[in-house]
């Protein structure tokens, strides 16, 4: 198993480089990973997988019902979604269908929503259903009043968008792929089929490409000499509530999209909090992941108006997240046989979700890109730690305590995360290299004190493990 | 596993220590669980003296010590690295610790959970999400539980009593304080503290000042403040403490459906700190975030006694368990601690003003009926500190008439 932060490059060329540990470049290295015969490296700017768009999104598994019919994301999503329920299953990855509500709250909304339910069959999604009023309110006592229906999409889900992203560098990384961190690389070339990469640490050389590195898939693809899309980041901002808010809200409630934009949704998580966003803002700058005041003024306008005792609740985090939108609107996933290349490029929001049936797709790229795969088996398993509120976490499974008393003792009181969740995440496959990593893998610091009352022990085990 | 005591205390700061003390003092099986590793509460990690008896002279942890010690000798058992995590009884809560999962059941609960400060999120402090963000909770523990490095260059978010505590702690750990930064137009900590901190440590007080954003990434750059006249400055620094604005430390009295106080959003309590639910009392932090150790040791004292004639009571329950009448304050007033009252209450109120107040005047009334006037011993009552009022009035209360109505003149 190989893991780097530092230090020189191995130099013989991998048979493929994925740029990007983001969740579609982990998946796609994982995807690779049932092929032994491969040499795969995923290499990743950062210190961290996961690190960019895929950690800040409003984790939400979808069923697809709204994509553009006939669209590669629309199938992508569609075939992905269902890949991904089952491997969450498999894989321990903490997954609710509590169902999507779009709710109106006007009469051009409110007409919006049969057209809406009709786009669902068209993307073959038939359990879309109209609610009234009374109905609506029934399911969700706490919306704000003046609701006039909504339309119920029952197959929505919520998941950990973290804890997929690290499964799959987990599992490709068990499997023999070489993940590279703090890897930022440039294209500089390519003789006799191999690309040569400049890098911080030296060079890398791959005989195929994988461009997935979300935001800056352009910038990479134009140093290949391909000009097919420009990135505009696409900022969301996302308000976190503490797990008291669980209780007010049991569906994802979506905004009805109109011609006068797409409104925020609130939402609960896995982790039994419940978020309000995003915002959607196009800007220029690719690092501007910092929320603003008008930002966070006008979402919680309008979370009061969707469920007013939301703003009562406390606030446990606050993000901002790029989305990587371009000037086209479907996804951009081109394969350049004569540069042994394949750009991802262009996934937005439902990534997540369609992450396997993309990874499934480029591996089919880069097969009619020449690449021979060789034979096919199955990566081993992987069985992830569970964060989600609606399976056990160790310390409420009295036979995991008494075998192994640190999953009794809690630090983290406000996430109730044991001295042995953080050792485990400490010696994982891919450990933490920051606190903020420690916190992503265990949600240790994630709750209501912010680490009034845990942080410095947190920080103590981080350090002592040699972090 | 299940077991069953007298009293479980759930939280070993001052007021549960020194209820703990009393109980068991007074030969009750008292057992105090809390989900730290050590006990003792806040003043475990304040460094500063100004703690015990008069003269306050004791640091907090010695403090800290001291009240354990006491409670350990009085035959209490304090249990630390056990959280109760949930009721699963009106008087019985699951807990778990490194021995393991138990269900432990008691004939009196008190909840002594403390308070925390607000973090940046819950103050909607704009801006990215560097290292170096962190509450006076969590820099008092890594400077002086931990000996962790805290950066070199802090801006002190608060300009309260707790503010100045952050700062000395940056201080103690060599760092050097760029400012302390309040949005009030006055500095809210007595005059001597601010004047202190202005003149023998030349650390400028900035009133009328609020943080409108944390700049940097990997690590803090800078804060961003604007003075309500509309100037806007960059304070460079690698850490910033956001110190204050006290909330309760409330799930397990929320998970029990306890009712709240809608001015503190801790557990309503009468006079004698009894909750919503017959058993269960409430003491310290956890009912007015915050006032000091003192008032917390002397709740817990209070609560214990309270506690004994529960105990000692022939427990036709709902007889030994008035509701009392709600107590009620309106602006300038924020809160008043206890929340509710019946007349047999003795324990003096606590309040909060939000703004400063020149020889104030505190009328009690219920219905109409005027019960109390009470011209308070301060020329100027101000924000950040607490008002005392007497009980004395209590036995005029109506316990089938309206809310007491609290006012100022």
């Amino acid at each position: 198993m190989t893991v780097t932060v530092s230090g020189p490059l191995p130099a013989e060329p991998y048979d493929v480089v994925v740029v990007g540990a983001g969740v579609v470049g982990c998946a796609i290295a994982r995807r690779l990973a049932h092929h032994p015969a491969l040499r795969v490296a995923l290499v990743e700017a950062l210190d961290d997988v996961g690190q960019g768009t895929s950690k800040a999104n409003t984790a939400i598994l979808h069923t697809g019902f709204d994509a553009v019919p006939g669209s590669l994301e629309a199938r992508l999503v569609r075939e992905g979604a269902r890949l991904l329920a089952t491997y969450a299953t498999e894989s321990g990855i903490p997954v609710e269908r509590v169902g999507a509500l779009l709710v109106a709250w006007d009469e051009e909304q409110l007409a919006a929503l049969p057209r809406l339910a009709e786009k669902a069959a068209r993307n073959a999604y038939h359990d879309t259903r109209l609610l009234g009023p009374a109905d609506l309110y029934a399911r969700e006592p706490h919306l704000g009043p003046g609701a006039l229906g909504a339309l119920h999409v029952p197959g929505e889900s919520i998941i950990c968008p973290w804890t997929t992203t690290l499964a799959y560098a987990t599992q490709a990384v068990r499997a023999g792929v070489d993940l590279h961190l703090n890897t930022p690389v440039e294209p500089a070339g390519r003789h006799d089929g191999v690309h040569r990469l400049t890098t911080p640490r030296g060079p890398l050389h791959a005989r195929r490409l994988v461009n997935a590195a979300g935001l800056h898939a352009d910038t990479l693809d134009r140093g290949l000499g391909l000009d097919d899309f420009t990135v505009t980041p696409r900022r969301g901002q996302l308000v976190v509530h503490d797990k008291f808010a669980r209780a007010l809200v049991r569906h994802i409630l979506l905004p009805v999209p109109t011609a006068l934009g797409k409104g925020v949704l609130v939402a609960p998580t896995v982790y039994g909090n419940v978020l309000l966003g995003p915002t959607a803002e196009n800007l220029d700058d690719k690092d501007a992941t910092e929320s603003t005041a008008e930002g966070l003024r006008a979402l919680r306008e309008q979370g009061r108006r969707i469920l007013p005792a939301l703003l009562d609740e406390e606030v446990t985090a606050v993000y901002a997240g790029l989305r990587a939108a371009t000037e086209h609107d479907d996804y951009r996933i081109r394969a350049h046989p004569e540069l042994g290349s394949v750009t991802v490029g262009g996934i937005r929001s439902t990534g997540l979700t369609a992450s396997l049936a993309i990874a499934a797709h480029v591996t089919a790229l880069l097969a009619e890109t020449g690449l021979d795969l060789g034979a096919e088996r199955p990566p081993d398993p992987v069985r992830m730690p569970n964060l989600g509120e609606a399976f056990p976490r160790p310390h409420q499974q009295p036979e995991r305590v008494a075998a192994d008393p640190e999953y009794g003792v809690l630090v983290c009181h406000c996430e109730r995360v044991s001295r042995g969740e953080i050792r485990d995440a400490l010696a994982s496959t891919i450990p933490p290299r920051s606190p903020e990593g420690l916190r992503r893998r265990t949600r240790a610091r994630s709750g209501r004190c912010g680490g009034f009352h845990c942080g410095a022990a947190v920080r103590a085990l981080f350090e002592e493990a040699g972090g | 596993m299940s077991r069953e005591v007298d009293v479980l205390v759930v939280g070993a700061g001052p007021a549960g220590l020194v209820a703990a003390s009393r109980l068991a003092a007074a030969g009750a099986h008292v057992e105090v669980l809390e989900r730290e590793q050590w006990p003792g509460g806040v003043p475990r990690h304040c460094a500063h003296r100004g703690f015990g008896a008069w003269p306050h002279a004791l640091t907090g942890p010695d403090h800290a010590r001291r009240l354990t010690e006491a409670a350990a000798r009085a035959g209490a058992d304090v249990r630390t690295g056990v959280t109760a995590l949930d009721w699963t009884g009106d008087l019985a809560l699951a807990t778990v610790g490194p021995g393991g999962a138990e269900t432990l059941a008691a004939r009196a609960v008190i909840l002594a959970t403390g308070a925390r400060e607000r973090p940046r999120a819950a103050r909607l402090v704009p801006g990215t999400r560097p290292a170096g963000v962190h509450t006076t909770g969590e820099l008092q523990q890594a400077v002086h539980l931990y000996g962790q490095h805290i950066g070199t260059r802090a801006v002190i978010v608060g300009a309260e009593a707790v503010s100045h505590a952050a700062a000395d702690t940056v201080r103690a750990a060599g760092a050097e304080v760029v400012a302390l930064v309040t949005d009030l137009p006055r500095a809210p900590a007595a005059a001597a503290r601010t004047l202190d901190a202005r003149l023998r440590h030349r650390t400028p007080v900035l009133t009328g000042t609020s943080v409108t954003e944390l700049l940097g990434r990997g690590r803090l750059s800078g804060v961003r403040v604007r003075h309500r006249d509309g100037r806007t400055a960059t304070l460079p620094c690698d850490t910033v403490v956001f110190t204050g604005d006290f909330v309760p430390e409330h799930e397990l009295a929320r998970r029990g459906a306890l009712t709240l106080a809608p001015g503190t959003r801790g557990p309503a309590v009468d006079g004698a700190l009894r909750t919503s639910r017959p058993g269960v009392f409430a003491a310290g932090s956890v009912l007015h975030a915050v006032e000091s150790a003192a008032t917390a040791a002397r709740e817990g004292a209070h609560a214990a006694g309270a506690v004994r004639d529960w105990l000692a009571a022939d427990r036709s329950r709902a007889a030994h368990w008035p509701t009392g009448v709600p107590l009620v304050t309106a602006p300038p007033l924020l809160r008043i601690t206890p929340d509710r009252v019946t007349p047999a209450d003795r324990l003096p109120y606590l309040l909060r003003t939000a703004i400063p107040l020149s020889r104030p005047v505190l009328y009690v009334t219920q219905d109409g009926r005027p019960l109390h006037r009470a011209r308070l011993p301060l020329t100027v009552a101000a924000p950040h500190r607490p008002l005392t009022l007497t009980a004395r009035w209590t036995h005029r209360v109506d316990p089938a008439g309206g809310p007491v109505h609290v006012t100022i003149a």
